[in-house]
């Protein structure tokens, strides 16, 4: 599989008056051609300014960025234009062209390669249709709705057949519904059109539906990276623990008692844990809260229980846990 | 009123609107590229460049920080270089354009730095080079506050023109000077003042209705 984007020791400062702010710390990842790769992190964690970085909006401070192989920062202006030809983004705030009707917006991109009129134009109705959006070709941005604005971005970004598509935020704009549309819409595009996206969100939702791996970025640091399905069975940092577990909103009832969070994926989830816990050993547990998702196929739950106050049953039910194949964590946070 | 005064009226709104019409179009000739290069080498925009910037700056608020009425005489010779005399119609053109570049400079560039940073940063991404940008993002997206400037601007010109004729311009304002101040004809000077103020309404209204239309 060819690597697409391969970010080296990549660390970007920003001075300001003299003064440093690190917006990126050594940051190291690989991208290869036909995945998608989300990459999440609060905000201001460095993400954004990440992205840029592939297709040089920013100029790193240290390390090396290439694309197919080439270091971006060693190019010069003319072919840093050619290259982001190849790699399109879209943004949160959509940013079409509000004096120019949806057809003109998608046709930039061709227009910007050289492409004649007649040929823009055909391939502009093309990717309307791709997005599901050639009835609305003559209309003005200000007269769609967030999500149609979007597809109508997402066109434009298609419209000169680019390697990659860069997601910066893409669906924050938006709500549940439309959020949920625009991402089938870009699983379909990287499923039939073998297309690369990357995807930037603060949303774990997002990377759970369509992602294949995910970095997670907090600090200006790549804290961790992997398989989507791996860091959400046992994400290993504070971070990524942050983002896949919901917070919990229960205190123990009692000052003695001890939150555990147990986490189960596919073969697991499909047996009675609590019963089981119950017919075997008689012990007793206060379930708090509860969730199971399908992430990429497979099923996985989280469960937050509230034990005994005996510190002798607490092991004996944790342990019944472990041996049955379940993650085990404590809940610190009330 | 006199026929000889009605008549003289009359061909002082043609030549009000003669100045007026030649001084804005040549004042946007040089001042829109002007106005785009203040905008475009200013910090942190796509041509940024702290020279260039800062003479254009200066020249720019020297010209504006001028009373209209000191350039007209500082000009009288540069006036007669370009049309071969100092006195009449075409003669005002000059000064009123030369007056007018400056503040059509700063209108344009006001109007330019209202365009989103993130159509332009969608327009970098795009691979665009910084000219394709300011050709075909920037301008489209500034055009209905471009055209509001312009209605303001060709009124402001209006007013300038009202002006040349205290140094010899032809015009409404010298018909005003002439015999509404100079032999007290208050009915001439009511009408030319009425007419110069509907001028100046027609301009600003027809700008606000173009403008109102083109914005998406």
């Amino acid at each position: 599989m060819a690597e697409v984007f391969k970010l080296n020791h990549v660390s970007k400062i920003y001075k300001n008056d003299g003064k440093e702010f690190p917006a990126l710390k050594d940051v190291s990842l690989s991208i290869n051609e036909g995945e998608i790769f989300g990459i999440i992190g609060m905000s201001g964690a460095g993400k954004s300014t990440l992205v840029r970085t592939l297709n040089r909006l920013e100029e790193i401070s240290d390390g090396s960025v290439s694309f197919y192989g080439q270091d971006l920062s060693k190019l010069k202006p003319k072919e840093i234009r050619k290259i982001r030809r190849q790699i399109a983004m879209v943004f949160q705030s959509f940013n079409l062209l509000g004096q120019r009707d949806v057809l003109s917006n998608v046709m930039q991109p061709l227009r910007i390669a050289g492409i004649p009129r007649a040929g823009r134009k055909k391939k502009a109705l093309e990717m309307l249709k791709i997005v599901g959006l050639e009835d609305k070709k003559n209309e003005y941005p200000s007269r769609l709705s967030g999500g149609q604005k979007q597809r109508v971005a997402i066109a434009r970004a298609l419209a000169a057949d680019p390697k990659v598509l860069l997601c910066d935020e893409a669906t924050s704009a938006l709500d549940p519904k439309m959020t949920g549309e625009i991402l089938e819409l870009l699983k379909e595009i990287n499923e039939t059109r073998k297309l690369t996206i990357i995807i930037i969100t603060h949303e774990m939702s997002v990377v759970e539906k369509i992602c294949d791996r995910v970095a997670i970025i907090d600090d200006g640091k790549m804290v961790e990276a992997g398989e989507v399905k791996e860091i959400f069975r046992a994400p290993k940092s504070e971070a990524a623990r942050k983002l896949v577990f919901p917070s919990n909103p229960f205190d123990p009832s009692d000052e003695e008692s001890r939150l555990i969070r147990l986490v189960f994926d596919g073969l697991a989830a499909n047996r009675p844990f609590i019963a089981e816990l119950v017919e075997q050993t008689g012990k007793k547990v206060n379930i708090l809260s509860a969730n199971t998702k399908s992430v990429g196929g497979i099923g996985y739950g989280q469960m937050v229980v509230e034990l005994p106050k005996d510190k002798k049953e607490q092991e004996l039910i944790i342990s019944f846990f472990k041996n049955g194949g379940l993650s085990v964590q404590e809940v610190n946070e009330p | 009123m006199s026929d000889y005064i009605i008549e003289t009226i009359r061909n002082g709104i043609i030549e009000t609107l003669e100045m007026t019409v030649f001084a804005s179009i040549l004042s946007y000739i040089i001042g829109l590229p002007v106005g785009i290069m203040l905008y475009a080498t200013s910090k942190g925009r796509i041509l940024e460049n702290r020279p260039v910037n800062l003479i254009l700056g200066l020249i720019v608020n020297v010209g504006r920080s001028l009373p209209f009425l000191i350039l007209l005489v500082l000009l009288i010779p540069f006036t007669r270089f370009v049309t071969g005399s100092s006195i009449g119609t075409v003669a005002s053109i000059v000064p009123l354009t030369v007056g007018a570049i400056p503040i059509v400079a700063r209108m344009v560039e006001s109007s330019l730095s209202e365009v989103s940073p993130g159509i332009i940063e969608a327009a970098s991404a795009m691979g665009a080079s910084p000219i394709y940008i300011i050709i075909h993002f920037i301008l489209p997206e500034a055009t209905p506050s471009l055209l509001l400037g312009a209605a303001i601007n060709v009124a402001t010109v209006l007013g300038y023109s009202a002006m040349a004729g205290v140094i010899g311009g032809g015009g409404l304002g010298a018909i005003a000077l002439q015999y509404g101040y100079y032999r007290y004809q208050k009915d001439v000077l009511w009408t030319t003042v009425a007419i110069l103020v509907v001028m100046v309404m027609l301009i600003s209204e027809g700008g606000n209705l173009i403008a109102k239309k083109k914005r998406k």
